[in-house]
């Protein structure tokens, strides 16, 4: 069993008790403890079901490369599911619950899956379940469905606070261990404005636990001293428990910070994301051991002998009372020394490598413990423990010549260096033959703006596998940094490491060498994901061999470990199936974030009221105060329509619109787009840039016109209004004032910068209120003694004049179909002229509406809507607008392109109006069906409707859709499919509904 | 997230200050172009593993286009340069000549 020591735990507070539950266990830890390390104290070993077969895991690791030991954290709105025990720091009152089983921990039905083992092969998804297609939608999709997942998604909203910070540094040192605090004292003594970051709680990494002397000193001291001089610079950010998250173009680096976790209690941000630019970074980030790959690699037990040592050291924990250790390198017997110092006993170290090991092997035996040369694990005996090991020659097929009785295994396969922070942004790989593994290639680093290199690995995780190599590098990288910054590198010495010789590794892929099948298929690559050495080079043999498509058909390496653990052992295996060398197989691609961080520290502070930021009209103020339902449009919030008491949004619409054709209406337009176009080319760009002519229009006059991209597709529509010779004031939609102009400028700045044009973009400048309905002149006539008669001011011009003394400009356009003003004045005076004009009218009976009134009575007119009849495929001739297209000029954007052969087919989808049979409104999207199917199957179809609505004015349904031969084909019936399965009928019409010849607005 | 330099205004910023604008020294065709020339400039557009000119705009800046050449796999930034120019500048060529010797792009190398 596992169990507290009564001696050891460097990083424990034992006078400090602490109490947390496991599935509802109420069980005691340390201050200090990590969950994995409390739960491993309570003899916790089995901690959750494997993703495919439901196996029983138990933790194998003691760091962020954890594939096993996942749990859901917490409850309510603080539960977050897949948190890694190994790296979840203890606090008092956790509570957590073991993952990815049914109905219990103990008893899991799925792993039965296990017993099918050899029908859920390397691929299956792809193979098996594809036909019959109803077995799949009925059968195998339920049961995967329901098997499949990790844990559950939270289902509460999470309170706590996320937050960036943006930070500026010219080193930043990611990895707080020896050679990263040694690169950052060597930097920070050149005078560089350095930043450490450890994900861990704790300083020094792994060598503390490795032990070895620095400067004759224990290596505890070494790290003390180190950070205490650190902390004396001014120049120096020193931040536990942040992780280097990625490395990305230019030295910008994440840093993701996990600031309460540890102590929820505590005021403060949960996770901060540190958005940094760095001039030079550190990648001191160590390396993460190697399983071995032996049948029954996966049973609850068998462990990272490095995470074997931590625990023991570090919380003072044993992963059992026997432990066999199994290793290719010397580094796994350090594991059997610290435990057989501590009182435990170590049955054998199996050793692969038949001249077996160095100094620390002497020291072994030495100790009396039993070390095999030359064998394996043939495999691992136990179910949801070990029980014990049945040893065989290496070279062998896996003949059992002994089981040694264990309860615990300590694996090692050897180390591999961190390269993931290395390799995000471009750094290239060695493979280093001697130590059998992949190091990061120094003259292939990541390179920056002046293709300079940005990144330099240091230590354990630039294959400096010793101490002493592990300090002189640090303190080398430091002084590298310093040197590309332009500084006088550190001249101080290099602290002097001291530890045992090692003799060299053998690599092992497999074990034994001559594994059958049966063993193969039971000798486990990736816990997380179940996928053994036998799905590899079934894979491989299959022809998947390509490392990123072995990747993707075995599933290796894609669970949430991102393959820490596994992949290179698989890269290993496949490129013995495929007899090439490892670097021909090469890695799979290193992708941020190095492990995962929350997606609410990604979203930091924008949530709720600071999502983004939201724009206000002058007006807003009166809309807030009298029942506006807001709608979104671009980062405007815009009525929808005012409800009154006891009224739905659907009654308020009809309200508002009949009012207005009735009477008087106001409409807020001040969001409308407003560009000034001036310059003598004004007039020569504006045709250019719309369908029809602009150069022609006379001061004081308005004109409609449509917007085309280059590829002829409409982009934006509005009303031109000439103010002078020289000067053109341009409406656009809502949402595409700010595109627009940008578009102007993308031609103004690129194409025809030799024009004498220039554009501002004054929507914010000006409030903007329509006016419209019968008594729009009455009531403003009540404001001014300017003339605006229809003589003086008639459709379609515009005039200066001033209304109860407020400077306005009134331009004589209609949207509604109803004699309109569209009252243009400074945005200072926009709240105080609707004041007036609420005030006034109130005796024409006024009645502001919002939005969808706007367009209702748009498609009562048959106007477009940019959005509604476009979707960025429709060009103005779909729309009938030809009467918009200008036919005397040369060019425009978007006119050859409309000459295009398929923009010319007659048979292109065309506007018509839709009336109901009966009366009903048509859904909205839906398509007007035709006899017979497409390729796929699908039910033809022959056009769609664009908008639709009720109208309250005809007291019926309307709509607007594109038809093949739409305006060929008048008083046709058409079927439009609901999704219901029902039909309704349309008969095609003109899309204008109300007074066709526009004598209303024309008054 | 590249760092660029805005030759405009002269502010040295991060990648979410522009906004990419595709590739550089497009040569615009109109009403009279054949099918062919038309197609090729409104889709055939370079993607090259290397030296590439392309358009940004400092959007949330001075508001102003220009052209950069910048090495799509290095991330090295050979310069920036005016957008009212029809070829890069001669300094620029040079210098991308010194990194990428032999290097062409379009009817520029």
């Amino acid at each position: 069993m596992s169990t507290r020591l009564a001696q050891g735990g460097r990083l424990l507070n034992k006078g400090r008790a602490m109490e947390f539950t496991f599935n509802g266990k109420r069980l005691r830890g340390f201050e200090g403890d990590t969950l994995a390390s409390a739960l491993l104290a309570n003899d916790q070993m089995l901690i959750g079901r494997s993703f495919k077969y439901h196996r029983p895991r138990g933790i194998v690791a003691s760091g962020g490369e954890e594939p096993n030991a996942l749990v859901g954290l917490g409850t309510g709105n603080k539960f977050e599911p897949n948190q890694r025990a190994t790296t979840t720091e203890l606090f008092n009152g956790l509570s957590c619950t073991s993952q990815n089983h049914w109905p219990s921990l103990e008893f899991d039905i799925g792993a039965v899956n296990s017993k099918l083992g050899r029908f859920l092969p390397a691929g299956f998804y792809y193979k098996m379940f594809i036909h019959p297609r109803p077995l799949w939608k009925h059968v195998y999709e339920p049961f995967i469905r329901r098997s499949a997942g990790l844990g559950k998604a939270p289902t509460e909203r999470d309170e706590d606070r996320y937050e960036h910070l943006y930070a500026f540094f010219d080193v930043v040192v990611i990895g707080g261990g020896v050679a990263g605090l040694q690169a950052a004292r060597s930097a920070a003594e050149a005078g560089a404005k350095v930043l450490v970051m450890e994900q861990t709680a704790h300083w020094g990494g792994r060598a503390p636990v490795d032990g070895g002397t620095v400067n004759g000193q224990p290596v505890d001291n070494f790290v003390d001293e180190t950070l205490a001089a650190l902390r004396d610079m001014p120049n120096v950010t020193l931040r536990n428990r942040m992780m280097g998250a990625g490395v990305y173009d230019h030295g910008y680096v994440l840093g993701y910070e996990r600031v309460t976790d540890h102590q929820p209690s505590a005021p403060g941000p949960r996770h901060r994301l540190w958005r940094i630019r760095a001039g030079q970074i550190i990648t001191a980030t160590g390396a993460i051991e190697r399983p071995l790959s032996f049948a029954g690699n996966d049973i609850p037990g068998v462990m990272l002998a490095s995470a074997v040592r931590d625990y023991a050291v570090n919380y003072g924990v044993s992963a059992g009372d026997r432990t066999v250790v199994v290793t290719n390198n010397d580094d796994a017997y350090l594991t059997a020394i610290t435990l057989k110092k501590l009182g435990l006993d170590v049955p054998a170290i199996i050793d692969a490598r038949s001249a077996g090991g160095g100094a620390l092997a002497d020291e072994a035996r030495g100790l009396g413990i039993r070390v095999e040369t030359g064998k394996g694990v043939a495999k691992v005996k136990g179910g949801k423990r070990v029980t014990g090991v049945s040893l065989c020659n290496q070279a062998g097929e896996g003949a059992e010549i002994e089981e040694i009785a264990c309860d615990a295994v300590a694996m090692s396969g050897g180390w591999s260096p961190v390269v993931h922070l290395w390799s995000h942004c471009g750094g290239k790989l060695v493979w280093d033959t001697a130590q059998a593994h992949f190091r990061p290639d120094v003259d292939n680093a990541p390179t920056g703006a002046k293709g300079e290199a940005f990144v330099i690995a240091a230590g354990t995780a630039n294959g400096e596998l010793s101490l002493a190599g592990a300090l002189a590098d640090g303190h080398e990288a430091g002084r590298e940094a310093a040197r590309r910054l332009g500084l006088k590198a550190s001249a101080s010495d290099a602290p002097k490491g001291d530890s045992p010789a090692e003799a060299a590794i053998e690599p092992v892929w497999m074990m034994p060498q001559g594994a059958p099948i049966k063993l193969r298929m039971k000798s486990w690559l990736d816990y997380q994901n179940d996928v053994k050495v036998s799905d590899v080079q079934l894979a491989a043999r299959e022809g998947f061999e390509s490392v990123e498509h072995a990747k993707r058909y075995t599933t290796l390496g894609m669970a949430t470990d991102q393959g820490k653990l596994s992949n290179i052992n698989g890269l290993a295996i496949l490129s013995d199936a495929l007899n090439q060398p490892i670097p021909q197989t090469g890695t799979t691609t290193f992708r941020p974030p190095y492990t995962p961080i929350s997606l609410s520290a990604i979203a930091g502070e924008a949530r709720d009221e600071l999502f983004q930021p939201i724009r206000r009209t002058p007006i807003q103020g009166w809309h807030d105060d009298n029942g506006a339902v807001y709608e979104p449009v671009g980062q405007w919030r815009r009525p929808y329509c005012f409800t009154r008491s006891g009224e739905d949004n659907h009654a308020a619409v009809s309200r508002e619109i009949r009012q207005t054709r009735a009477r008087l209406g106001l409409l807020d337009a001040s969001t409308l787009g407003k560009i000034i176009v001036k310059g003598p080319d004004a007039g020569k760009f504006l045709d250019m840039l719309y369908t029809n002519m602009m150069s022609t229009l006379k001061p004081g006059k308005c004109r409609y016109g449509l917007m085309c991209n280059e590829n002829g597709f409409l982009m934006d529509d509005g009303v031109v209004a000439r103010i002078d010779e020289d000067t053109f004031l341009c409406h656009t939609t809502t949402g595409g004032a700010e595109s627009i102009h940008g578009h102007m400028e993308d031609w103004l700045q690129c194409e025809w910068w030799d024009w004498k044009v220039y554009t501002a973009n004054v929507t914010e400048q000006y409030a903007q209120i329509a006016v419209v309905g019968p008594e729009a002149r009455n009531v403003l006539a009540e404001l001014t003694e300017e003339d605006i008669s229809a003589e003086t001011l008639p459709f379609m011009g515009w005039s200066d004049i001033t209304l109860d003394g407020i400077p306005a400009r009134a331009y004589r356009i209609s949207f509604s179909g109803e004699l309109s003003y569209e009252i243009a004045v400074a945005a200072g005076h926009g709240r105080a002229l609707w004041d007036r004009l609420m005030e006034v009218g109130a005796k024409h009976d006024v009645m502001p509406y919002g939005t969808e009134g706007l367009h209702v009575m748009r498609a009562e007119k048959g106007f477009i809507m940019i959005g509604d009849e476009t979707d960025g495929t429709v060009i103005p001739q779909d729309l009938n607008m030809q009467w918009a297209i200008s036919k005397k000029k040369e060019d425009y954007l978007g006119k050859r392109a409309q000459e295009r052969s398929h923009m010319a087919d007659p048979t292109r989808w065309k506007l018509v109006g839709l009336e109901t049979l009966d009366g009903s409104v048509l859904p909205d999207g839906a398509y007007a069906t035709e006899e017979g199917v497409n390729e796929n199957g699908q039910r033809k179809v022959q056009g769609r409707v664009t908008s639709t609505y009720y109208s309250p004015t005809l007291d019926r349904g309307i709509a607007m859709g594109l038809l093949r031969h739409g305006p060929d084909r008048m008083g046709e019936v058409i079927d439009f499919p609901k999704v219901d399965g029902t039909v309704v009928q349309a008969r095609v019409v003109d899309p204008v509904f109300y007074d066709k010849d526009g004598e209303k607005q024309n008054v | 997230m590249l760092i660029l330099d805005c030759p405009c205004c002269g502010v040295s910023g991060e990648e979410t200050e522009f906004h990419a604008g595709g590739e550089a020294h497009l040569k615009r065709f109109g009403p009279g172009s054949s099918d062919a020339e038309f197609h090729d400039y409104l889709f055939t557009k370079e993607n090259p593993k290397g030296v590439h000119l392309e358009r940004w705009r400092h959007a949330n800046g001075c508001g102003k286009w220009f052209l950069a050449a910048r090495d799509t796999m290095t991330l090295e930034v050979y310069g920036t340069y005016s957008a009212q120019t029809t070829e890069p500048p001669q300094d620029i060529k040079d210098k991308i000549s010194a990194k990428r010797p032999g290097w062409s792009w379009r009817e520029f190398s």
